[in-house]
């Protein structure tokens, strides 16, 4: 029999009561995960205050499957923060390092570019056609903490759907 | 009650429970160490000096970094990222930032070093603003942690000056 009969078993001694207390605390996991999110959202300023890394391109410092943790303060951009940005006309967001800024006198408006730590040129190649300089409004958020491999959840669930269904 | 699947629940929430403790220690952990890091840095020479075809100045020069990171390394640090900059002010910009060389540590034993290079980044100015500019060299360093908080600092430099005259 094993635990698989064991499980069966269970199953079948179930009552009402305990199908509606297991609801409850799923439910319980899902809201506090979601209060859990907002608040950071709050805190962070950040639209995303936890992002998953994809690539390689900032190796070894950043390692595909890693999660970083943002903040979106009013402080101004200084080379060598590390910044997720957004490019027109691609959808997913970067996560690279200050290389150059300049910062204008009079608006307060800055010109940054960046780089991947482990790219071989800066990343003029990835910006939109024609694109020189990163403005403000393109950066979402400045990496600020890091936990190692827990992104892998989040990059299994996506690139193997079938994981996904088995768990729900 | 007590069936496979609880006894695997129970194991695997205290697991990661003890995890992430872990983690929160070892992060919080760097905060005992206060480094004292030490560093120069020397323009050895300028290579050429140019106005762009597009109007912007753009400088080579030749850097001497030498630089005792090993203060920086804990248990938790997993890499130092270095680089040197170079800092001003023009009638347009209020700052202009501008990495001219970088490196990654992954070791205390390589914390301490010395080395000779050109600016590995073009060092080109919104304008036509770079002569006679005189400069901050600053040494910046990232330190990213095995898990936790990333941290950051560096050591500015003063009296750095361009030639009058492209060359």
């Amino acid at each position: 029999m094993g635990w698989i009969g064991e499980q069966v078993d269970s199953l079948k001694s179930m009552q009402i009561r305990q199908v509606l207390t297991q609801a409850v605390s799923l439910g319980m996991i899902v809201t506090s995960a979601l209060i859990i999110w907002k608040g950071l959202m709050c805190l962070t300023g950040s639209e995303s205050p936890v992002v998953v890394v994809l690539s390689g391109s900032m190796e070894p410092g950043f390692k595909r499957g890693d999660i970083l943790f943002l903040h979106m303060s009013k402080d101004p951009i200084r080379t060598g923060e590390i910044v997720v940005f957004n490019v027109d006309g691609r959808e997913i967001p970067i996560v690279h390092r200050v290389i150059k800024v300049h910062e204008r006198k009079d608006t307060g408006e800055v010109d940054v570019l960046t780089k991947g730590d482990n790219n071989f040129g800066d990343d003029r190649l990835l910006y939109a056609h024609g694109q020189l300089w990163l403005q403000r409004h393109h950066i979402m958020g400045r990496a600020v903490g890091f936990l190692p491999y827990v992104g892998w959840v989040t990059i299994i669930m996506t690139e193997k759907p079938i994981i996904k269904v088995c768990f729900i | 009650m007590h069936s496979f699947g609880y006894r695997a629940n129970a194991l695997l929430t205290f697991s990661v429970t003890i995890l992430a403790l872990m983690c929160a220690i070892a992060s919080l952990s760097d905060n005992l160490n206060s480094p004292s890091p030490t560093a120069q840095l020397q323009v050895l020479n300028i290579n050429w000096f140019q106005k762009k075809s597009d109007g912007d100045d753009e400088v080579s020069m030749s850097l001497n970094v030498s630089a005792n990171l090993e203060s920086l390394f804990t248990w938790n640090t997993k890499q130092v990222f270095v680089f040197v900059a170079a800092e001003y002010d023009t009638p347009k910009n209020s700052l202009n930032q501008v990495s001219l060389w970088d490196g990654i540590i992954l070791s205390k034993e390589q914390a301490k070093f010395s080395i000779h290079t050109t600016n590995k980044y073009r060092f080109i100015d919104e304008g036509s603003n770079l002569r006679g500019k005189e400069f901050n060299l600053t040494m910046h360093w990232h330190v990213m942690p095995k898990t936790g908080k990333m941290s950051a600092n560096k050591l500015v430099m003063t009296g750095y000056r361009l030639p009058v005259a492209y060359r």
